[in-house]
Formats: C-alpha cells, structure tokens, sequence
C-alpha cells in the first residue's frame, strides 16, 4: 500500500498540480491576450477599446467566454460530425501540451526531456491538422480552400522553423531546452549572433499561428472566416483560444531559443533581483506585442507572396546561415562539446 | 506495471487504426486513422527509450507526409461505392505482401533471440546507451561509419524529388507572372505622372 502511495499516486497528484500551475496561468493569459490585443488595436486606430464591463473593460474575456459558452453548437448538414468536433479541440490541446518542455526558470519545467526542441517542433507541425481536419469536415467551400491554404502555408514555414531551430542548436550542442537557455548563460543570448534568424523565426512564427499579415487561412475578405466559417459557441472558442495559445507557445519558444529564457539581460544587481520567471514573462509579453502591433500595422499577404516568402527567401537563407554557422564553429572550433 | 498498461493501450490503438485504415468507408478518415497509427507508433518508439526515433516520426510521417496524403486525398474525385469493390481479387496479393513482412519480423526477432552477441560483432557498435543520449548515439553511427550510405539514401531522395518535379513540370505560355525584380524597381518618376486636365477637353 505504502509503495503504491509513493511509487505510483503521491508522483501523479505532483505531476497533475504542476500541470494545473502551467495550465491556468496560460488560459488567464490567454483571457488576457484577446483584451491586450482589442486594446492595443484600439489605441493604434485612436478607438477606445472595450472599456464597459467591469473597470477598463477588464472583465470582457469573461463576458465573452460565458457568452460562447451559453451559445448553441450548431453542427452543419453533411458534416463529418466526429471529425468537426474533435478539429478545435485537438487545436486546443496541441496548444497546451508544448509546453511541458518549456523551461519557466531554472529547473520549473514539467517534463526535461532530451529531445526538448524536438517535441516543441512536432507539436507545432501536428497543429496543422486540427486546422485541416475543420476545413474539410465543415462540409463547405470556404471553410475547405482555407484549410487547404493553411496546411499549404504550415508545411512551407516550418521548414524554414526546423533550419533556424538547427542553426541555434548546433551553438548549443544538446536538444534539450534547459540546455539551450544554460548556453546562453555561458556566452551570449542567441539574438545577437543570430539575429537574422531571429527575424525569420519571428515571421515564420507569425504565418506558423496564421496570425496577420499571414492569416490567410482566415482572410475575411474573400473566404468568410476560412476554415472556421461553420463554427458556433464552444468549439469555435476552442479555435480562438487556441490560436492565442498558440501564439504565447510561438513567443516562448523564441524567447527560450532566441532571448535567453529566465536569464536577466545584464548580470548586475538590480536586474538578478528579479525572479527569473517575472523576466522570462516580460520577454514572451515584448514579443506578444510585437504580434498585435503587426497585425494593426501590416496588410494581408497575397497567397503567391506568401509562398515566395517561405520558399525562395527564408529557406534559401536559412539553410546558407546554417551551413555559415556550421563552418564558423568548425574553423574557429567553438563547437560544443 | 504502468508501462506494461501503457504499452498495451498504444499498441492497441496502433493496431485498431490500422485496422480502420483500410476498412474505414471514407478515404479521408482512413487517412486520418492511418495519422494516429503513426502518433501511436511514435509513442511505443518512446516506449522503448528511442525518444529521437519517436519525434522523427512525428515531424516526418505526423507532421509532413501525412498532411500530405491528407490533401491529396481531400482533393480527389472518388467514388466510394466502386474503391469497395474487388477486394476479393486484391486479397491474395495483400495477404501475400503481408505474410512476407510477418515472416522478415520474425527474422529480425530471431536473429536477435538467438544470437544475442550478433550485435558485437558488427563492425560499429552500439554506444552504451547508459553513457550517451540517443540523439548522440545515432549520430555518431550515421555521421561516421555509416556516412557513405547515409549520404546515398539522401541522393537517392533527391533524385526522386527532381524526378516527380520533371515529370510535372511544363511549361505554359501565357502566364501572368509578377516579376519581383521589376515591381520594386518601380518608383514614382517612372510610374506616376501629374498632368493638368482642362476642364471639357481629356487628355
């Protein structure tokens, strides 16, 4: 009995509190993401914003989560129902499983696995399917032609992903994320060798999420709403918190790549007084920004544009930096060890 | 006693999915059985401590050649009704192939039941595994002694790749194409022009 306690319930009950602690925190800031972003909006096309429930508006997540969820699911005629309910909700929960790798601060990580960078780029590319799976089980056109763009515009970005990601790792010599950050402990953060990865990976970050200047899996203006035209209350919430989940995934794993994770940026004292996780959120918050200031700024892509971008700018100059960086750390024998 | 449950419920979903894949009456959800076959397959490769080997497969088969197939399916034109028919005419090749890669397994196992210092004798061993991570050691094997054929197995997808897009390739006349280069060398001198409109007379 004891060694049923110890050995199999006790790490369980752990494991779930620790999965609660990653958890409700993202879905807060999630909550918090779709205000920030209505705000930020707001204030750079000189509108107020939603400024009616609760002080500054604070409380419209809320009110739009209780509205979503008091709302009818409507199941459209000569839909694949099974696969039209389980697309938003495998969206959801590809969003949130990525980051049991992600280190929060020295040594909060749920799961420190080996292949750390690894499992972060599966899941991003599995989150395609949720995506696909929606378009066609919707059983309509638009909601067809946007999952086919999306899966066409996924594929094409993750490429260039997968180069960056191997460029930083070959700095770094371990697949393991805690290592990534503990390798810029040592030298610098990523971002100043790096830096023109850092764009691509920002960018290839934008069209990974669908977020604009890419959203045109979405593309109002000519699809409806795309691959989410036919879905009403919960499971369209499922989408849209999904893609704002997707987006803090998106800045975290370039914060851990890029910006050096929970690491101050001086190690002088007034900045090591800060917890290494105030400063690792600060860092996934300047990029979330980031995104919302380019989606108020930047006008949709055209597709044939987009695919350029992807095939003949970022992965030609991805794989060249990749072979630079390889030659650079072998002549000058900085490799890791 | 949990991995044992887990190995089981992997298993068991791999070999149920695969089982759906060809008796599943639409194409598409084959495909998507076919999707979680290989998720789950990935999760028995973590099960056996090949955790590079299990997300390999994610990002390769999960990630890329699945969505593939997906949209290659999604795109077709198919009668359900008529894919159903003349299964029986296709069942002795399938059971064929199918006790052929039963009879290799078997093999495989056996050689490794039976001889259990073969590996020892094999010109490049295996790291140990106690010292090294996995990612380490398949590397090391690929990218040393194992490098001339690694390096084929690339040429030899390269030259299927050049191959599909020869065979696709034509050229079309006619096209409206953007020429980047051109675009951006426009500027306002060239491309703008005030002029002075009379009122009644046009340009």
């Amino acid at each position: 009995m004891a060694e049923l306690w110890t050995g199999y319930v006790w790490p369980t009950v752990i494991i779930v509190a620790e999965i609660i602690a990653i958890v409700l925190p993202l879905l807060i800031g999630v909550a918090y993401l779709t205000y920030a972003e209505r705000k930020v909006i707001g204030a750079m096309q000189l509108r107020k914003g939603p400024n009616t429930v609760g002080p500054f508006g604070l409380l419209q997540p809320m009110a739009d989560g209780a509205k979503l969820f008091l709302k009818e699911i409507i199941i459209p005629q000569g839909a694949s129902k099974a696969v039209f309910l389980i697309a938003p909700a495998l969206t959801f929960t590809l969003a949130l499983v990525a980051w049991a790798v992600i280190p929060v601060n020295q040594g909060w990580v749920l799961a420190n696995i080996n292949v750390g960078v690894l499992y972060l780029f599966a899941i991003s590319s599995l989150g395609v399917y949720g995506i696909i799976m929606a378009g066609w089980a919707s059983n309509s056109k638009y909601a067809f032609l946007g999952g086919l763009r999306s899966a066409a515009q996924m594929v094409s970005y993750e490429v260039s992903i997968g180069f960056v990601m191997i460029s930083v790792l070959l700095c770094v010599g371990s697949l393991n994320l805690s290592d990534v950050v503990h390798a810029q402990e040592k030298g610098m953060w990523f971002i100043i060798p790096h830096f023109p990865l850092f764009i691509i990976f920002y960018i290839s970050g934008l069209a990974e999420t669908n977020r604009s200047p890419f959203d045109l899996p979405e593309g109002e203006t000519e699809l409806v709403a795309g691959y989410m035209v036919e879905y009403t209350a919960m499971p369209f919430a499922l989408f849209f918190l999904g893609e704002y989940a997707n987006m803090f995934l998106m800045s975290a794993t370039i914060t851990t790549l890029f910006l050096g994770g929970w690491l101050p940026p001086l190690h002088m004292v007034p900045f090591t007084w800060v917890p290494g996780v105030i400063w690792f959120i600060l860092k996934v918050c300047v990029l979330l920004f980031g995104m919302l200031w380019v989606r108020a700024t930047m006008p949709r892509y055209r597709y044939d544009q987009l695919m350029r971008l992807g095939w003949k700018v970022f992965l030609p100059f991805s794989l060249g930096w990749l072979i630079l960086t390889a030659g650079v750390l072998e002549v000058t024998g900085w490799l890791p060890k | 006693m949990i991995q044992a449950l887990v190995f089981y419920m992997f298993a068991g979903i791999t070999v149920a999915s695969a089982v759906m894949v060809i008796t599943a009456r639409n194409p598409v959800h084959a495909v998507l059985f076919l999707i979680l076959a290989f998720f789950n397959a990935a999760g028995l490769f973590l099960l056996a401590g090949a955790e590079f080997l299990a997300m390999v497969l994610v990002v390769v088969y999960v990630g890329a050649v699945a969505v593939l197939f997906l949209f290659v399916v999604m795109l077709l034109d198919i009668n359900y009704l008529k894919l159903r028919e003349g299964f029986l005419s296709y069942l002795p090749t399938g059971l064929l192939v199918g006790a052929i890669l039963l009879a290799e397994l078997a093999l495989v196992v056996g050689s490794w039941k039976f001889a259990v210092d073969a590996p020892l004798s094999v010109g490049s061993r295996v790291p140990d595994m106690a010292l090294i991570s996995n990612t380490d050691a398949l590397g090391r094997l690929i990218y040393t002694d194992y490098f001339y054929l690694f390096q084929a197995s690339g040429l030899i997808l390269l030259v299927a790749m050049i191959g599909t897009i020869l065979l696709t390739l034509r050229s079309r006349p006619g096209v409206k194409k953007q020429n980047i280069a051109k675009q951006n060398a426009r500027n306002k001198a060239s491309s703008v022009e005030i002029r002075k409109v009379p009122s009644g007379g046009g340009i």
